[in-house]
């Protein structure tokens, strides 16, 4: 049986495209340059066939093969080999020791790659893993690329320089980033949920509550760090005590507060929806076997309710990751930091240095929370 | 929407247009967040200027995601696009992960700076929603309703024009409703990459520690996202006839 998969068509036909009129490395005499596409072919010409012979084949299996875990395979030594032949034409194209020049992917190594992305993530949703599955598919590809990354194979590329330079930073925005995501979550969530089981008890309080909250939600992130600076800057020279213990006008706190405000809704509106969605039957059931308010509130409501609770959970978890970002611009830190550096100096190696870290982080998240949502789900009650 | 409801929105309204059309007017109100002399009113550039080019760059970003999310929405749920379904469901999740500060920066060196590179984050960014409602919204058409469409006679276009899109149009004016919101607070990053824009009213504001500036970038990009979404809700209820069971 050969049914032609209109999918795999589509990115076969992109994909070569691609190849035949874009570069897959480029060449620059320093970071900020543009760069100069070179041929593969002539750098490294076993490397470059055994990647197109790769593609072709990849391109054969999406466009006649129907089994998932196939595909997924074709798309994954097709990622590896476009990895390794970029890595090793960048090898080539670097003179010993040199630190100036920057031997970048192409326009056509991005398209290839997300033409491959995608086929890998059709073959996986077309699987449908558990969420256990799910869970360790994404810590085996993680683990892999940063065994990849740390084998030093990949160094002479323009992201891993970049990444070279700013090591010890990386790892210090990286910790900023996930403590102030993690952090402003974490005081959300104690605040929201008791504020969403009040709301759900008083339709009054909750219209007023989930109104305010709304409005919050429009103000654009970057005049709510801004707005909260003045005040911020105000309480700590009013009350050094609060400046020794870190709070300032700039830096973390504008953000890890706005932070907190924002993550405030998605979590108050889904804790209302899910206590409002558990059945009237099983809280009279409670009652009657004669479950104190309290006692029906922990046992029955919020573990019914808690799948919903969850999704906003990660809804927040995944905003945060993204927003933390923009509190680099405020001295907050992160990721962001790279992007806004790179921004200005447009270096865009420092760009991808701060946007793909924030991509993946979020990424990841998402990925955890909705496995944490479906298993909560499928709990026996 | 209930009478005072309305009348307090038209409020705003006023207030907003009257902020816009003479600032100067509003300084004793922000004086005070200034206490060194500062000026109070954004005084850099014209804010009405400013306001429109942003409701502008929102408004064509929208336009554009609106037409490409409901073409890719109906073509994936039609039998010759249904190979791309679950892949587009994944991608709509995917893509919301995708933090905007990053698909800004990224299309910087592609386009260079100006609105070129908010254009392409705000149409990306406003596709996910509007996409997302459309194949939810044909999706829930009832399948004897669609069956009765089809015992009528009809052909594959005059069903999806005549009984499915009228059934989806609210989820998609929902989507619709909800990417303009968030682009209208998104397109403030814009500035960060020279955007006409009213982040260029914040950013002035961080740059020189002015909270008046900041306050007043922030209110009116947040009143005029609220303003559009009651708007439009306003206009659908008056010109779109809903299906009542």
């Amino acid at each position: 049986m050969h049914r032609i998969d209109r999918l795999g068509v589509l990115l076969s036909f992109v994909g070569a495209l691609a190849l035949a009129l874009l570069p897959l490395v480029v060449f620059k005499a320093n970071r900020i340059v543009p760069g100069e596409p070179r041929a593969l072919l002539d750098l490294v010409p076993t490397a470059a066939l055994a990647l197109y012979f790769t593609l072709a084949v990849a391109a054969g299996v999406a466009v006649f093969i129907q089994s998932p875990r196939v595909r997924l395979l074709a798309a994954l030594i097709g990622i590896a080999a476009l990895a390794v032949a970029v890595a090793s034409a960048a090898d080539i194209l670097t003179p010993a020791g040199n630190r100036v020049v920057r031997v970048a992917p192409g326009a056509a190594f991005w398209i290839v790659l997300i033409a491959l992305g995608l086929l890998a993530t059709d073959a996986l949703t077309r699987l449908r893993p558990g969420p256990v599955l799910r869970v360790a598919t994404l810590v085996i590809f993680l683990a892999a690329t940063l065994t990849a990354l740390g084998s030093g194979f990949f160094d002479d590329l323009s992201i891993m320089r970049e990444y070279a330079v700013n090591a010890t930073r990386f790892a210090h925005e990286a910790r900023r980033h996930l403590l102030l995501a993690l952090g402003s979550l974490a005081a959300a969530v104690i605040v929201a949920l008791p504020l969403g089981v009040l709301c759900h008890r008083q339709p009054r309080l909750r219209n007023a509550v989930l109104g305010v909250l709304n409005v919050v939600q429009t103000i654009p992130s970057i005049a709510l760090f801004g707005i909260l600076m003045a005040p911020l800057a105000a309480m700590a020279l009013a009350f050094p005590a609060l400046a020794a213990l870190g709070l300032s006008g700039i830096g973390a706190a504008p953000a890890a507060i706005a932070l907190f405000l924002y993550s405030l809704l998605p979590i108050v509106g889904n804790t209302v929806v899910g206590l409002g969605r558990v059945s009237p039957a099983a809280v009279d059931a409670a009652r009657g076997m004669g479950l104190t308010d309290g006692q029906v509130l922990r046992q029955i409501e919020l573990p019914l309710a808690l799948p919903t609770i969850l999704t906003g959970v990660r809804i927040v978890l995944v905003q945060n990751i993204g927003m933390v970002t923009i509190a680099a611009l405020i001295g907050g830190g992160g990721f962001g930091a790279f992007v806004f550096q790179g921004i200005g100096q447009t270096a865009i190696d420092l760009v991808l240095l701060g946007a793909i870290p924030t991509v993946v982080l979020a990424f990841s998240a998402a990925v955890v929370l909705d496995a944490l949502t479906d298993l909560t789900r499928r709990m026996p009650r | 929407m209930s009478r005072p409801a309305l009348g307090a929105r038209l409020a705003v309204l006023g207030l907003l247009i009257a902020f816009l059309v003479a600032p100067q007017a509003f300084a004793p109100v922000f004086a005070p967040l200034n206490d060194y002399g500062a000026p109070a009113i954004y005084d850099q550039g014209n804010v009405l200027e400013l306001a429109l080019s942003h409701l502008w760059l929102v408004l064509i970003a929208a336009a554009a995601s609106t037409v490409v999310a409901v073409a890719l929405g109906i073509f994936v749920t039609r039998p010759a696009g249904a190979q791309f379904l679950p892949l587009s469901r994944t991608l709509v999740n995917v893509g919301q992960t995708f933090p905007p500060v990053a698909v800004l920066a990224v299309a910087v060196p592609l386009v260079g700076f100006g609105q070129a590179p908010t254009l392409i984050a705000l149409f990306a960014y406003g596709l996910l929603p509007i996409f997302e409602n459309t194949i939810a919204g044909l999706e829930s058409c009832p399948p004897p309703v669609l069956e009765a469409a089809d015992g009528m006679g009809m052909n594959a276009w005059q069903r999806l024009r005549q009984v499915e899109l009228p059934l989806a149009l609210p989820l998609i004016m929902e989507g619709v409703r909800l990417s303009l919101v968030i682009n209208v607070g998104t397109a403030t990053l814009g500035s960060t990459v020279a955007a006409r824009g009213l982040g260029e009213v914040i950013i002035a504001g961080l740059l020189s520690n002015n909270t008046a500036f900041v306050l007043q970038g922030g209110l009116v990009t947040a009143l005029m996202a609220i303003l559009l979404y009651d708007g439009m809700r306003l206009l659908e209820q008056r010109f779109v006839p809903v299906a009542r069971n």
